[in-house]
């Protein structure tokens, strides 16, 4: 029976291959990505230097900052330029991957587009979540790298082996949590259709995760944005471990509400899923 | 002039629709609002008591942010400037060429009545966090003082919009309008004292920056409240303010009747 999908042939179910179709859309999707950023070679640029000039300004405000205090909390310039470096490089990873999928989700829903994606024999999640793929966002990333660095040698700190994949283990996890948060937040535009204000609003959140942790005091503010929304450990939790600062309780939260995140995000989307009308048609 | 009105009272409606959309808005303003007040009080919190930074206080410090909000509140476009560079793109400007409705103005009294809008939304939250920060929330020195804060404040909202309609004008020659308007608004938001007051700055940053428009689209008013501008400085800040407030109309204006001749009516 040729005419059948393959997919849904049980043979061919099994995780394997599963991985490797999956694999396959990706690269496809990479592919598009590409050509549609080779298509505005000038507009890709610009966005570029958007970006750039947005790190320079948390990197001057910084600075700034230092010129009426040696402290904030325990944290000495060096050490939170190097937070915001490592915040910045989540960040931009983050939204080479998922952002624009997240912003466009609400569009998607209030044109009907929706539709077309769920009719197609692949994990809807997967499709809505990493259709596009943003280019410049590796760039600013490659920035970002560039003052980690340079933060670390006026630290004078010494990288020991098990510390790189330590810290790239901890970005993924950082970049796992902002697109929980984020698709959660994006998947109640099922419900109010227009969501840009709550997008918008994600973008505040971002300010938090390069504050240094602990110039906040212990009360809502901080208990918030550690246990309900943990931004404030995403970039907090790897510059420690980068400062050699870091205690083991800290590292085991971040994995925890990473783990909690992604339960949350998944029942979220299954709710609204449930929820769908179709659009305009 | 009737017609303006109208225009405005469109402009309310429309709004309304979004209320949501600006509560949300303003509450989601709210954290880093927060986190940058608690920054600073550890900061503070380190240097003793009646500690000051460039001679502000910790009170006139959170009453800066606070009033920063209150100000942008009043004055910052919303979507004005996509709105206008999309009516281009898209060829609906091609009926103002026709009606006795000026564009600008047109534009202009949509901006007001958002900023109503948002306003009346805003205020509830705003008035809330207030009051809940009222120790640390200093009034201004006299009436005259708040007097000149409140023309200020106006100079400084007639000078976003017409900044902002001319880095719209851009769609006439590009596609893509948003990086530029970007691009500007990230140095709107260090230069302007958005981040920060100027005050905190080195001097010479400080006189180098009074040579743009950015300190006048916000920090001008704020600084007036605070006392922190005073006597001939005074003077010559809301002078320079209202240079920049021509200076950038007279802009508006050339860019429009310079992209009008260019303009193919796309669409429309």
């Amino acid at each position: 029976m040729s005419l059948k999908p393959e997919a849904q042939n049980p043979m061919e179910t099994n995780t394997t291959s599963g991985v490797r179709r999956y694999l396959g859309i990706y690269v496809a999707l990479w592919k598009n990505s590409v050509t549609r950023e080779t298509m505005f070679k000038g507009n890709f640029l610009l966005w570029i230097v958007v970006e750039l000039a947005w790190f320079a300004l948390q990197l001057g405000f910084i600075s700034v900052l230092y010129l009426h205090t040696e402290h904030i909390g325990t944290w000495t310039k060096w050490q939170v330029v190097l937070l915001v470096g490592v915040s910045h490089f989540i960040q931009q990873l983050f939204q080479a991957f998922f952002l624009i999928n997240c912003a466009n989700l609400s569009e998607l829903v209030r044109n009907g587009k929706m539709d077309f994606l769920m009719m197609l024999p692949v994990n809807t999640r997967f499709l809505v979540s990493l259709r596009q793929v943003d280019l410049g966002g590796f760039v600013n990333a490659g920035s970002a790298l560039a003052v980690m660095i340079y933060a670390g040698r006026e630290l004078h700190l010494t990288l020991t082996l098990p510390m790189v994949p330590g810290f790239l283990a901890m970005c993924l996890i950082g970049i796992c949590i902002h697109y929980c948060l984020m698709f959660s937040l994006a998947s109640v535009s099922f419900w109010t259709v227009k969501a840009q204000g709550i997008v918008y609003g994600y973008y505040n959140l971002f300010n938090i995760a390069r504050m240094p942790d602990d110039a906040f005091p212990r009360g809502v503010f901080k208990t918030v944005f550690t246990f309900v929304l943990p931004v404030m450990l995403v970039s907090n939790v790897p510059a420690r471990l980068l400062t050699d600062r870091l205690t083991s309780n800290s590292c085991f939260l971040l994995m925890g509400m990473a783990i909690a995140c992604a339960l949350l995000s998944e029942w979220i989307w299954r709710m609204s899923l449930k929820h769908y009308t179709s659009a305009s048609s | 002039m009737r017609k303006y009105w109208q225009v405005i009272g469109i402009g309310v409606q429309n709004n309304l629709t979004y209320r949501f959309n600006f509560l949300a808005r303003t509450l989601f303003g709210f954290i880093p609002l927060t986190a940058i007040v608690l920054l600073w009080r550890n900061i503070y919190a380190g240097k003793g008591s009646d500690a000051s930074v460039a001679t502000f206080t910790l009170a006139q410090m959170t009453s800066y942010y606070l009033l920063v909000t209150i100000v942008d509140a009043l004055t910052a476009v919303n979507e004005d400037d996509w709105q206008i560079a999309a009516d281009i793109k898209d060829g609906n400007i091609s009926q103002f060429l026709l009606k006795p409705v000026d564009y600008l103005w047109f534009r202009f009294c949509l901006y007001l009545a958002g900023r109503g809008t948002y306003l009346t939304v805003a205020s509830i939250p705003l008035v809330l966090v207030t009051i809940y920060l009222r120790d640390y929330f200093v009034l201004p020195a006299d009436s005259t003082t708040f007097g000149l804060f409140a023309i200020s404040v106006l100079l400084t909202a007639m000078l976003q919009f017409f900044v902002s309609y001319t880095m719209a004008m851009l769609a006439f020659w590009v596609m893509e309008v948003s990086t530029f308007i970007f691009i500007l608004y990230a140095f709107e938001y260090i230069a302007s004292g958005h981040m920060f007051p100027l005050a905190i700055l080195p001097p010479v940053v400080q006189d180098v920056l009074s040579y743009t428009p950015f300190p006048y689209q916000l920090y001008l008013p704020v600084g007036i409240y605070l006392g922190k501008i005073t006597g001939v400085a005074l003077i010559k800040g809301l002078l320079a303010q209202a240079g920049w407030v021509v200076a950038a109309f007279l802009m508006a204006r050339l860019a429009w009747f310079r992209g009008i001749k260019k303009y193919a009516a796309a669409g429309g």
